[in-house]
């Protein structure tokens, strides 16, 4: 019975999530701009082809997903290898693009000779990963009382958008500024290049053709 | 005929916690990377009448725009378009089975792109495991209900908005490091240019001058 229960929960998990495929060495990445201070969960199942049955095995032990999760400034979150089904969680510190790459690190590589894999992946962000019928069991919660906490969650993530886009905004005025001083800076300069070489090239001929006698 | 009653229920509420745990929007949002000449393909399995809806928009890349192909499981193609910026389809399963997506970049040489794609199945579940779904929501439930749709809509917006102002941004970034490297670049020539000019007059004149003392002695 238990095991029926777990296996539904099992198959209902994944059954909603989207696949993919992906060769042996293939490295997929996925990116998730998110503001500061936001969770994100990844779940994956991975199913491989085999060649007799001319269909996807539905787990295969020994097959393993490495996951490397980098943050804006290219540094390293997370780097981990997780069997054939993993789950990762990371909560963002700095707001921006942060990249999940995933890519096999198949143990049996004779196994892989059809080349596919087949990947479930789901990616939640900020207010989709909370798990509200344990919120709601924790801090015993009404339905009503379930339902406002989940509208202060949204409202929540729609706050922390709107700071990020501040700071995206800033950071595009800080580039726009950068790209006319340089405009401005480099045309000064270009003139100045342009008379101090004229004036040079003009006063080295007449110097060279005087010393000729030609002038 | 209770016991049998019993463990449904019993079966039914796990299974719907698991369904719960997922996330409360059956839906996929995801972005990637498009390398040039490259054919991205997606997959899901549907149950027939449900209502799913596909969004796209390239965020980065090139000329932003991208194929894009829908097929239901029998092949038959629901969606195409060729080189779309952004745009949204909604259509209703009318089978059961895989359908399939996928994001071409296959005319493009040199550009990749970023591609992101929302992909959602069906309607939200209930917040709680239904037990006693045969009352009517009260009129602060069916508030919250509706407050609950709005938000998630500015969420949606929102995303938009970033996505769009993601494209202005590259372009800007893209337009500081051209300038910058351009700037060094022509210094650089201007002066080859002008030392050259004068090195290569100096040596026509240098010529005549043997020839001159040669018919001179």
């Amino acid at each position: 019975m238990y095991i029926t229960r777990s296996c539904l929960t099992q198959i209902l998990m994944f059954r909603r999530a989207l696949y993919f495929h992906i060769g042996e060495t293939e490295k997929k990445c996925f990116i998730e701009e998110i503001p500061d201070e936001t969770m994100v969960i990844g779940k994956y199942r991975t199913q491989l082809w085999d060649k007799q049955t001319g269909s996807f095995l539905p787990s295969t032990p020994g097959l393993g997903m490495h996951v490397e999760i980098k943050d804006p400034d290219t540094k390293i979150v997370l780097s981990r290898q997780y069997g054939s089904d993993g789950r990762f969680t990371f909560t963002s510190h700095t707001p921006g693009e942060h990249q999940i790459c995933l890519h096999s690190n198949s143990t049996k590589m004779a196994l892989f000779a059809g080349g596919k894999l087949r990947v479930h992946l789901d990616i939640q962000v900020g207010e989709h990963t909370n798990n509200y019928p344990e919120i709601a069991a924790k801090d015993k919660l009404t339905e009503l009382q379930l339902r406002v906490r989940q509208l202060l969650d949204q409202v929540d993530q729609i706050q922390k958008e709107q700071n990020y886009q501040r700071y995206r905004e800033e950071r595009f005025r800080m580039t726009s500024e950068s790209t006319n001083q340089r405009v401005l800076w480099w045309s000064i300069t270009q003139t100045l290049i342009l008379l101090v070489t004229g004036v040079w090239q003009m006063r080295h001929l007449k110097s060279f053709f005087e010393a000729k006698k030609l002038v | 005929f209770s016991s049998y009653h019993t463990t449904t229920r019993l079966l039914l509420v796990p299974v719907l916690w698991a369904q719960l745990l997922c996330g409360s929007v059956w839906g996929s949002e995801l972005t990637f990377e498009l390398p040039d000449n490259a054919k991205q393909c997606f997959y899901e399995d549907i149950i027939v009448g449900t209502k799913c809806t596909l969004e796209f928009q390239v965020v980065t890349g090139g000329h932003y725009d991208v194929d894009c192909r829908l097929e239901d499981p029998d092949g038959t193609v629901l969606y195409k378009e060729m080189k779309k910026q952004y745009d949204s389809f909604t259509f209703t399963a009318a089978k059961n089975g895989t359908y399939k997506f996928c994001f071409s970049n296959e005319f493009s040489t040199f550009t990749h792109k970023t591609v992101y794609f929302d992909f959602q199945v069906g309607d939200d579940p209930p917040l709680f495991p239904n037990e006693n779904r045969v009352t009517a929501l009260t009129q602060m439930e069916s508030a919250c209900v509706s407050i609950h749709e709005a938000l998630k809509s500015v969420i949606d917006y929102q995303t938009h908005f970033r996505l769009r102002e993601a494209q202005g941004r590259s372009r800007a970034e893209d337009l500081n490091t051209r300038v910058a490297f351009w700037s060094i670049g022509e210094a650089f020539i201007l002066l080859v240019v002008s030392i050259s000019q004068v090195v290569l007059l100096r040596s026509f004149f240098s010529d005549k001058k043997t020839t001159t003392t040669r018919v001179g002695s």
